[in-house]
């Protein structure tokens, strides 16, 4: 496939994606839109370009492991899931509902495809930088994938892991950290300040990289470069709005964990379709 | 009981050596503390297998869930305090809730630890992991039963907190004496009264009742290493022989063994139960052995609340 084709493809994928997320949520009558649309493309990159795994067989060995250590962007994380065939697309009707297998933040024990429960932030790190050594013990080939929300990067553990991995060299870990530039109680640098947030990175000994994060072309040359990377773990900073995509939405903390009623799911429906 | 005084944390790093040598997946974590808690023993011979985190408990905890991923057996091993209480969150959400198959260990329980003071006497653990769903909790008495106790973890699948302490016990158990996840152990059986314990506080127990002995009362010792899921069976079954039901533990009597009996004891076979535990205050410093006294918890104190309660 041309690469423009490719993201062509990834692009109307998003759209599909960002669709779906939002009527789950609507559904539900909570969760949350903000920080689901902000990864939206860099977790559609991820699925449908980037990442090796079997979704009839969720237990392959050599699969590609994604942590979504963002928990709270559960509903990105089911719509992906179920559009790549991990569970039928109607159990997304019943997101946070009692006896559903989708939680409100995931639980691994009831959904194929999700590595380890989340929701607890700041620790996702953690276990993406242990799967990856334990893979380079057992010297596995697969690589391991996490995304981090910008805010919580407020924790400590992500400093401790960030740390770890990096004294450690595991070059198969990828971070991508999406840099939405909002938490719940408003601008993360008016919060707990993040900047310079890339020379944090380099100085716990990591290989960086600043994409825009809805951008195609640029999340799949950061991940290409990601194939290239040797002796430091990786970490993506893709800049991202959170809410892109629907204009009510967008830059918006009071929509990082409310949902749409009815007439907002039609705008922003009718929004995506242009 | 032999009476040969070792620290349990021995028996630990023992099978973890026979572990290394028997499983290729197992791992051993620690946070800086791997000569105290004799971790660098599995270090030595199997340096590709331990993983020092350096001081950083839940990044410790979130490597191990990891790693669990991946069908290895993580050992996470550092003090009980920092472990239980920094990482708690971890424990709770990664670990348990995910149902991952890693093992917690907790060295340095109890007011034993001494000199160190409260702030490195785990007094809370037991009740910290015990309410955590999902979780096993063991508390062996001496270095023989960690051993055993380090071997039957490994093969169990799911999360566990072992429970360790710093100080040489004696030894109450043998070689011998069976030991098996979540079945009480029968120490010495008497007329008079139970003590049902869990630990290596087993070890003034053992020695309060041969000093009871002497006064001709006899009491049934009963060992609770498995605190959750506990043996109920066995509780029940003694607490209808015996009128005076006594519960040892070097922990504090808010949720540890006195409280997972208590309420056991409520609900099937109500008895009142007399609790041998640490009140609602934290530990200090001293010579273990003069704080278990201060505590109430030496064999002498033992003793005198049996008598005082027969």
């Amino acid at each position: 496939m041309g690469n423009k084709l490719k993201i062509r493809k990834l692009e109307e994928k998003s759209v599909q994606i960002r669709k779906n997320l939002l009527k789950m949520i609507e559904k539900a009558g909570s969760g949350h839109p903000g920080g689901s649309l902000s990864a939206t493309d860099i977790g559609t990159a991820l699925f449908f370009s980037e990442m090796n795994y079997k979704s009839q067989n969720p237990e392959w060995k050599k699969r590609d492991r994604f942590i979504l250590s963002k928990g709270h962007a559960a509903p990105l994380l089911y719509t992906l899931l179920a559009s790549a065939g991990y569970f039928s697309p109607s159990k997304l009707n019943n997101l946070r509902k009692y006896k559903s297998i989708l939680q409100g933040h995931p639980a691994s024990y009831l959904v194929p495809g999700v590595e380890v429960s989340t929701g607890s932030l700041g620790q996702g790190l953690s276990i993406a930088a242990g799967i990856a050594l334990s893979a380079k013990i057992d010297k596995h080939q697969y690589r391991v994938f996490t995304l981090l929300g910008d805010g919580e990067l407020n924790e400590g553990q992500i400093w401790e892991a960030a740390m770890f991995a990096g004294h450690k060299k595991l070059d198969n870990l990828c971070a991508i950290v999406d840099r939405n530039r909002l938490q719940i109680d408003g601008d993360t640098e008016k919060v707990m300040a993040l900047e310079p947030l890339e020379k944090k990175w380099q100085s716990f000994n990591w290989n960086t990289i600043c994409i825009d994060g809805h951008d195609f072309n640029e999340i799949l040359s950061a991940l290409e470069q990601f194939k290239l990377n040797s002796n430091k773990p990786f970490v993506i900073i893709a800049k991202t709005v959170k809410g892109k995509g629907v204009s009510f939405m967008e830059n918006e903390a009071g929509w990082h964990g409310k949902a749409p009623n009815q007439e907002q799911l039609k705008i922003a429906l009718n929004e995506l379709d242009r | 009981m032999n009476n040969e005084i070792v620290p349990i944390r021995d028996g630990y790093g023992k099978a973890l050596l026979k572990l290394g040598v028997e499983n290729e997946n197992v791992i051993v974590l620690d946070a800086d503390l791997s000569s105290s808690t004799r971790t660098n023993w599995f270090a030595e011979k199997f340096q590709q297998r331990f993983v020092d985190v350096g001081i950083a408990e839940q990044n410790m905890v979130g490597i191990a869930a990891g790693m669990s991923l991946n069908n290895k057996i993580p050992f996470v091993t550092t003090y009980g305090v920092f472990v239980c209480g920094r990482a708690f969150d971890q424990i709770r959400n990664t670990v348990c809730y995910s149902h991952l198959n890693v093992k917690i260990v907790g060295s340095h329980g109890g007011i034993s630890v001494g000199p160190d003071g409260g702030s490195h006497q785990a007094i809370e653990d037991i009740s910290l992991m015990r309410t955590l769903p999902n979780m096993t909790v063991v508390v062996p008495c001496d270095h023989i039963q960690a051993y055993k106790a380090t071997l039957a973890i490994a093969d169990h699948k799911g999360p566990v907190y072992l429970r360790l302490a710093r100080e040489a016990t004696k030894t109450i158990t043998t070689e011998q004496d069976e030991f098996q996840l979540g079945k009480a152990q029968i120490i010495t059986e008497g007329e008079d009264c139970v003590i049902f314990f869990a630990g290596t506080i087993g070890a003034e127990v053992v020695q309060a009742t041969e000093l009871l002995r002497k006064d001709k009362i006899s009491p049934t010792v009963i060992n609770l290493h498995t605190i959750k899921p506990l043996d109920t069976e066995v509780i029940i079954k003694y607490a209808k022989r015996f009128d005076k039901i006594f519960v040892v533990e070097e922990h504090l009597k808010i949720g540890g063994l006195g409280a997972a009996i208590s309420q056991t004891l409520t609900e099937f076979y109500p008895r009142k139960i007399i609790h041998i535990g640490i009140d609602d205050r934290f530990g200090e410093s001293g010579d273990p052995h003069v704080l278990l006294d201060a505590f109430g918890l030496s064999a002498a104190r033992i003793m005198d609340k049996v008598l005082q309660s027969i």
